[in-house]
């Protein structure tokens, strides 16, 4: 059975890739994930605030009580260098290619076009076979027109594709009027793949401290919906490669996003719950359901399913809704 | 001669520079001021720099000055060329050894950055008291008069004791050359080396001791040989004068500098002579020419060598014509006939006459005079009175210059106008706040402007030593020439006023030149600027005819994202006005410097900064002054009318920078000063302030308990005292079942309060309907000063509530009491002095307080005001500091004494027992004065003894009288902080605990030296980068707490208010209440961490989540009783060592300096928390757990 999977012009040895999360932190559960099966591998997130706010902190920190009073100068050696992010992450990357094999996809996420998209060309340097660029924005101002925000992604995609020559994956969040418009001029941008979709981490409200809480849930299966939604309709209507996110923890749900149209799908949540090596009870179960099915490849079910391929079409817009009204029967 | 390298450093650094290069061991313990060489050496060894023989020194920090000295006297009999650097209390400490190293002829050279004693009063600054104290060591002792001479001498001095085995001392002037930034050629590693015989090196090594080799040396010698073999050494220290002077002349062939142990410069037939050493020579040099060309016979002798005394070398450099010599000390030997300096040329001479050897025809009249103490200016101006003075018949004997003597009239008169300054050299003073990063930003210029071959350069910082709202005041020169100017600038072409609140701390123009350029930081614009000005400082600007320009430095720094620090912005707009160099010439300098500074911590600082460099030439304006009307408004004076008369006029005149102007007589004659005084001094520091919502409040005390400058108050009273309250002074119903016929008010004194927010930070109450609100809101200030003045003012009047009806445990409660430390100068956010201000609350009013050298005793006990105050009785704590080292035997002492003047108050008591109210004598012998009621009632008893005991006449009655007062209990506290406590007073601190005596300890832990620019103490937690551990602490934290436990008997609690304030609470009134030595370990976050010091108590919780701080109480008393005498207070949250860890920087710059020593340091820390914890519990549940347990079956096995 052909597991394979193209993904950023790459062949993965399956379709099943752990997503950006603290479990790529550390080598070694990189290392556990590759021999659960793991496709490949997005890194941990490098922040935009990392790189800007973390150095400009040190910075503070260094130089806020220096030269204040008379008996001490300063309150800190200062040492002649500093690995600073991106600097560490950097390296991270460089021991994490050193240390497996699988493809290792680096991931940058921010919200605004500054000087923090060059290091897209530090992590190619660094080893990285492709970028997942993320690009986390919640705007709240009222007076900013959404043309304006939609624009202002196009640019930081491209300002990241300029500088680099291996491919780049974008994560995008679902709030655009028009998805489907969006996808195309991200696709005329150059996006190599489109990873749908970032979950916007909602704040929480502690009752008894009054405090705003920002612990972050893990995905519940229901979400699996959404990018469902989307990767089949946009199959085969851009040619960027389509990665599925949110909510897929069983095999099942990754065999779904494959027949919708998806390259390849990502995993966070059930392994953050179930640990690294539940990644090998999905590839197996999902292997013995296409045995059982008599499936051959994964590259044949890929995309049966989508919008293009689907005997339903209109299921996937506002058809489906009037569908499942009608399929609705109202108590007596 | 090799090619001249030219850099800008400071003394500190040239010393220490050499002292790296041409040693192998190098033992240091911070001081002020010489702290900065043995930093530079650890940081030096941190980043592997070599030393002449390819090696990098081992650098260790020692526990004491003391131990420093031990250190390196092993170091040198081991055969390690060895080296140390100190000043002041420091030296002393090292003088036991130094004897040894001495008697041993051990070459060595310890570099000394000479400072004051602490005498009346300790003083960080620089005169020569603490090297006079070690003159009788036998070491030698080398002056550098200027920071190129503090490297050279470094040099010649290393060489010298290799040649001659005699130690060395070489010394500078602290502050004035340890801290002075000047312009200097480095000397290059060749010649340290030709200056350094290799032979030498060997020799001392084949002196060492060796079990290859062995010999013993430090014998115990009697009464028959002792004395011989002392004379033993003569002839070494008959030749090193030779041996040096050769060095001199061996160091001038290779540097072409020329130096001589003693060096004359002036007329060579002067008549008049001044001899002195240290920076001062630089300062009479240069006057003596500037009056030798007027035509004035006068000269200067320069002491370089001052130990081993050449008294023929001395002889040879002196002018045959001299007629009156004054030989200047920079110290004061109380009772002696004269200074140690003078004494010595004063023998020279008469021994000269009384041979026969008759250098001069009829000797010279030769005066002592003091001069310079404590950094106290020496000015070509005193310099001038000095020889104006030798024109005299009489010169006065033991004179002194620089002060106004008005009780023993020793004082000479001087010209302060008198100039000397060079046309060539460009004058510029910056006014700033410490936070604003004015030095910085002129040290910058410095290395700008003295980059240019052409130019030399010279920078000096005046420092204010309060440690909120710290003024700094920059002195810088530039010229063609060498500048040898070690004194202030007092006539400035470029005046530059960073804060507009300095206008009413400084006399900011006086020292304008006529036609000087003045630019001024001001929100005001060109157009408005002028009518906001004082009415002194536009008469100033306008007598002056002063070029006037003002720049938004804040603005501009904000729009480019640096923040507050807008020393970028104002030192771009310093070069467009001095026009010092082409604009755009140091416009690239400028960026090319904040590349290489910032450029390490990312390219985003970078860019913020270059923008300001643009965004300042942009918003610099000039301000037409040309018709502008004189309508300023007045100074407020510094201290109101109200204030009691001492306060106002000698502690006021300091308060205005011009204590200098004081005389002699005001002062107290044995440093006595009142307590009391912080509240005269209304600094007004922050924007914001906050401010109390009644109607959100829970009346939980929070806010008073943390802040750290005791300027938000809480009290309980009855509503009829509101009459006459000011219509926007707020007041509620008491919510406190106890004190429901109370009414509660909290109110911020505003005036005091720094803005730290830690008060809106730690309240837990929020606005129902706003919860971005709580009960106490930072707000802008100015709207409301004036209505909180008078708030403040009514407040204080209103009556303290009993305290009988204070129930202590109880926050909120126990924050009615009146603190009796309020309003220190401690930084924004200070977490040690909301401990100490608990303890005034609790205990003040029968507090006396030892108290170590460290920050306590700064923001403590730091001129012109202070912090300790005493209640409407007059009652409060008493307090003093005497060393760093000493502090827990000092307060033992305090405790021995007043027990005894208690017992013999009894004794007194009982002998005249039937002259006394019956009834009266038992009751006070056996008060328990436990609780305030008890204390109030036996201070009724004592008044009522003392009513009965003025009526009799008899003896011992009136000796009774003397002691009565000591029937009241006193509660003895020994406070400083880890720097004393784990380190330097430890071997004290464990034997008073093991006294058994009623002490408490308050050991305010900040796991730092915090004082002295934060370096690693024994508290300092594994994996923490500090001075001294540039690449993090890779031992752990030293268990002062577990230590303190051993001995069974000692009440020892570890605290963290932040974490958990009932705890602290308790832990203070446990600690007080049992009767023998307690210890309170209280955790006190610093500036030193790396952290926001506005939320710095989430720290002490997360610091307590993580486990890396236990809370705990260790009650002897439980112990007694068959408990488990150890109280483990277990967090309700837990967190990871790495999340606590990633709060703060001390932690988290190790990671991003030496990733991979952090994540092993990280990994050791966080096993050996769990170690710890799991320890921690079992010693608290020892004996409950050994309970359950059966008895062992079999009974033999024992």
């Amino acid at each position: 059975m052909d597991l394979t999977a193209d993904y950023l012009g790459m062949t993965l040895k399956n379709p099943l890739v752990p997503s950006a999360s603290p479990l790529s932190e550390k080598i070694a559960t990189i290392r556990h994930l590759e021999d659960s099966g793991a496709g490949a591998i997005v890194l941990h997130s490098l922040f935009e605030e990392q790189i800007r706010m973390e150095n400009l902190e040190l910075n503070h920190h260094l130089s806020s009580h220096k030269d204040v009073f008379s008996e001490a100068q300063s309150f800190f050696p200062e040492p002649t260098q500093f690995h600073l992010d991106p600097e560490g992450y950097l390296e991270y990357i460089q021991n994490v290619k050193k240390a497996v094999s699988i493809p290792v996809i680096a991931s940058l996420n921010g919200a605004t076009l500054g000087g923090w998209t060059d290091t897209a060309e530090l992590m190619q340097q660094a080893g990285a076979d492709a970028i997942e660029l993320n690009i986390y924005k919640i705007t709240t101002n009222p007076d900013q027109p959404a043309a304006e925000i939609e624009a202002e992604y196009v640019k930081i995609l491209k300002s990241v594709k300029s500088k680099i020559k291996i491919p780049v994956a974008l994560k995008l969040s679902p709030y655009f009027t028009n998805m489907a418009n969006m996808a195309q001029r991200f696709d005329d941008a150059g996006a190599n793949a489109l990873v749908l979709f970032n979950r916007f981490y909602q704040p929480d409200i502690d009752l008894e401290t009054l405090d705003m809480r920002s612990d972050i849930l893990f995905s519940a299966p229901q979400a699996l919906r959404l990018p469902l939604t989307w990767v089949g309709i946009l199959f085969g209507k851009v040619r960027a490669d389509l990665a599925a996110t949110s909510g897929i923890h069983r095999a099942e749900d990754v065999l779904k996003m494959l027949m919708v149209g998806a390259n390849v799908t990502m995993l966070c949540s059930v392994l953050l719950r179930r640990g690294p090596a539940y990644l090998k009870v999905i590839l197996e179960d999902m292997k013995q359901w296409m045995e059982e099915h008599e499936y051959e490849s994964v590259q044949q079910m890929r995309g049966s399913m989508s919008q293009m391929n689907c005997d339903n079409p209109s299921a996937y817009e506002r058809a489906q809704y009037i569908k499942s009204l009608q399929s609705f029967k109202p108590q007596q | 001669m090799v090619s001249k390298e030219h850099t800008m450093i400071d003394g500190n650094e040239a010393a220490a520079y050499v002292a790296y290069r041409t040693n192998e061991v190098i033992a240091i313990y911070p001081i002020t001021p010489s702290s900065p060489m043995g930093e530079w050496a650890d940081l030096w060894e941190s980043q592997e720099t070599k030393n002449i023989w390819g090696s990098s020194p081992t650098v260790v920090e020692m526990q004491s000055e003391g131990g420093a000295a031990g250190a390196i006297h092993g170091a040198l009999q081991a055969g390690s060329l060895a080296t140390t650097f100190t000043a002041s209390q420091g030296l002393l400490l090292m003088i036991p050894n130094m004897y040894k190293i001495a008697g041993e002829l051990t070459p060595t050279v310890f570099h000394v950055a000479a400072r004051s004693l602490a005498v009346q009063a300790l003083s960080i600054f620089g005169d020569h008291s603490d090297v006079m104290a070690a003159r009788s060591t036998g070491f030698a002792f080398l002056c550098s008069a200027s920071v190129q001479e503090a490297m050279d001498f470094a040099l010649i001095a290393q060489s010298a004791t290799l040649q001659s085995r005699i130690p060395f001392v070489h010394f500078f002037d602290g502050f004035r050359t340890s801290h002075e930034i000047s312009k200097i050629e480095v000397l290059p590693d060749d010649t340290i080396r030709q200056m350094i015989p290799e032979d030498l090196v060997h020799a001392h090594k084949a002196r060492a001791l060796s079990p290859d080799h062995p010999v013993m040396r430090g014998t115990t010698q009697n009464p028959d040989v002792y004395f011989q073999a002392r004379e033993s050494v003569n002839t070494y220290y008959d030749q090193c004068s030779r041996i040096v002077s050769g060095a001199m002349k061996e160091f001038a062939k290779l540097t072409g500098r020329t130096y001589a142990p003693f060096e004359y410069a002036g007329d060579s037939a002067a008549e008049r002579v001044i001899v002195l050493m240290g920076s001062g020579c630089e300062t009479a040099e240069e006057t003596v020419q500037h009056l030798q060309a007027q035509g004035e016979k006068v000269g200067v002798v320069k002491v370089r060598l001052f130990r081993p005394f050449d008294s023929a070398f001395f002889l040879s450099v002196l002018p045959k014509t001299a007629r009156t010599i004054a030989v200047l000390d920079r110290t004061k030997e109380s009772g002696a006939p004269g200074e140690p300096l003078y004494l010595d040329c004063l023998s020279v001479l008469a021994e000269n006459q009384m041979n026969g050897e008759k250098k001069f025809d009829c000797l010279p009249k030769v005066v002592g005079g003091r001069y310079g103490l404590s950094s106290k200016e020496f000015t070509p101006g005193m310099v001038k009175g000095i020889f104006d003075h030798l024109k005299e018949a009489n010169p006065k004997k033991s004179f002194t210059i620089g002060i106004t003597d008005d009780v023993t009239h020793l004082s000479l008169p001087y010209d302060p106008e008198f100039s000397i300054e060079s046309k060539d050299t460009y004058r510029a003073v910056f006014y700033g706040l410490g936070s604003d990063g004015t030095v910085g930003a002129n040290k910058n210029s410095i290395k700008i402007i003295g980059h240019d071959e052409k130019r030399s350069a010279q920078g000096y910082f005046v420092y204010d030593s309060r440690k909120s709202g710290a003024t700094t005041v920059s002195h810088l020169r530039f010229g063609p020439k060498v500048i040898r100017a070690p004194y202030l600038i007092s006539q400035a072409h470029f005046i530059g006023c960073h804060q507009w609140t300095l206008f009413e701390r400084y006399d900011i123009l006086k020292h304008l030149l006529p036609n000087g350029k003045f630019l001024l930081n001001s929100i005001y614009g060109p157009d408005d600027v002028w009518r906001y000005l004082p009415g002194k400082v536009q008469a100033q600007l306008k007598e002056k005819n002063a070029k006037f320009y003002v720049i938004d430095a804040y603005k501009v720094a904000k729009e480019s994202g640096i923040g507050s620090l807008i020393n970028t912005v104002m030192q771009v707009c310093f070069f467009a006005i001095s026009k010092i160099m082409p604009i755009d010439e140091a416009v690239r300098e400028i960026e090319e410097s904040i590349r290489k500074t910032y450029g390490k911590k990312g390219q985003e600082i970078v860019d913020r900064n270059l923008k300001a460099v643009h965004g300042a030439l942009q918003h610099l304006h000039e301000v037409n002054t040309a018709g502008q009307p004189l309508n300023g408004t007045p100074f407020a004076p510094p201290i109101p009318k109200e204030a009691p008369p001492f306060v106002r006029e000698v502690l006021g005149t300091i308060v205005q920078g011009c204590g200098d102007d004081l005389p002699v007589g005001v002062f107290p004659i044995d440093g006595t000063y009142p307590t009391g005084t912080s509240k005269w001094e209304q600094r007004n520091l922050t924007q914001e302030v906050p401010v109390w919502d009644p109607d959100v409040c829970i009346q939980c005390g929070k806010c008073a308990f943390v802040c750290p400058h005791g300027v938000i108050r809480v009290k309980a009273y009855e509503d009829k005292h509101l009459k006459g309250a000011p219509q926007t002074f707020k007041s509620r119903p008491a919510k406190d079942l106890d004190w429901k016929d109370l009414t509660y008010t909290i109110q911020v004194a505003t005036d005091y309060c720094t803005g730290c927010g830690i008060c809106v930070d730690i309240c837990p109450a929020k606005n129902k309907s706003k919860t971005s609100l709580k009960a106490i809101n930072m707000e802008a200030e100015l709207p409301i000063r004036e209505t909180e003045r008078e708030n403040w003012d009514f407040f204080s009047q209103l009556p303290e509530l009993d305290r009988r009806r204070i129930k202590s445990e109880s926050i909120r409660q126990e924050q009615v009491q009146q603190p009796l430390f309020e309003f220190s100068s401690a930084c924004l956010g200070c977490g040690e002095t909301p401990y100490i201000k608990l303890a005034t609350q609790l205990f003040g009013d029968r507090m006396v307080v030892a108290n170590a050298t460290g920050c306590s005793s700064i923001y403590g006990g730091n001129l012109p005001t202070t912090p300790w105050t005493h209640n409407a009785d007059g009652r409060g704590p008493a307090w003093s500091n005497s060393l760093f080292e000493d502090n827990a035997e000092f307060g033992l002492g305090m405790r021995l004494s007043i027990d005894q003047q208690r017992r013999f108050a009894i004794e007194l008591l009982l002998r005249i027992r039937n002259t006394i109210e019956p009834g009266l004598v038992n009751a006070l012998i056996e008060s328990p004065q436990k609780t305030e009621a008890d204390i109030y009632e036996q201070r009724e008893r004592v008044e009522l003894l003392k009513k009965q005991l003025k009526k009799s006449k008899q003896k011992e009655a009136e000796r009774l009288l003397a002691h009565a007062d000591m029937l009241v209990k006193k509660s003895v506290w020994i406070i400083g902080g880890d720097g004393w406590a784990y380190d330097i007073g430890y071997g004290g601190l464990d034997h008073v605990l093991a006294s058994g005596k009623n002490v408490n300890i308050l050991v305010l832990d900040t796991e730092v030296y915090s004082n002295t620019g934060g370096q690693m103490s024994k508290s300092t937690p594994k994996a923490a980068v500090a001075k001294f551990a540039a690449n993090g602490k890779a031992m752990a934290k030293k268990d002062l707490g577990l230590i303190a436990m051993t001995y069974g008997n000692v009440y020892v609690a570890s605290v963290a208010m932040g974490a958990k304030d009932e705890h602290t609470l308790k832990a203070f009134l446990e600690a007080e209440a049992y009767d023998g030595p307690s210890l309170i370990i209280a955790y006190s976050h610093c500036i030193a961490h790396g952290i926001n010091m506005t939320t710095a108590m989430q720290n002490q919780k997360a610091l307590v989540q993580s486990g890396r701080w236990l809370l705990y109480r260790y009650h002897p008393e439980r112990g007694k009783a068959g408990q488990d005498p150890l109280i483990l207070e277990r967090p309700g949250k837990k967190i990871s060592l790495e999340q606590y860890m990633n709060m703060e920087n001390r932690f988290k710059m190790l990671a991003k300096s030496h990733p991979e020593t952090a994540r092993y340091l990280w990994e050791e820390a966080s096993e050996e928390l769990q170690l710890r914890m799991a320890f921690y519990e079992y010693l608290a549940t020892f004996r409950k757990n050994s309970a359950k347990k059966p008895e062992p079956q079999n009974a033999e096995v024992k």
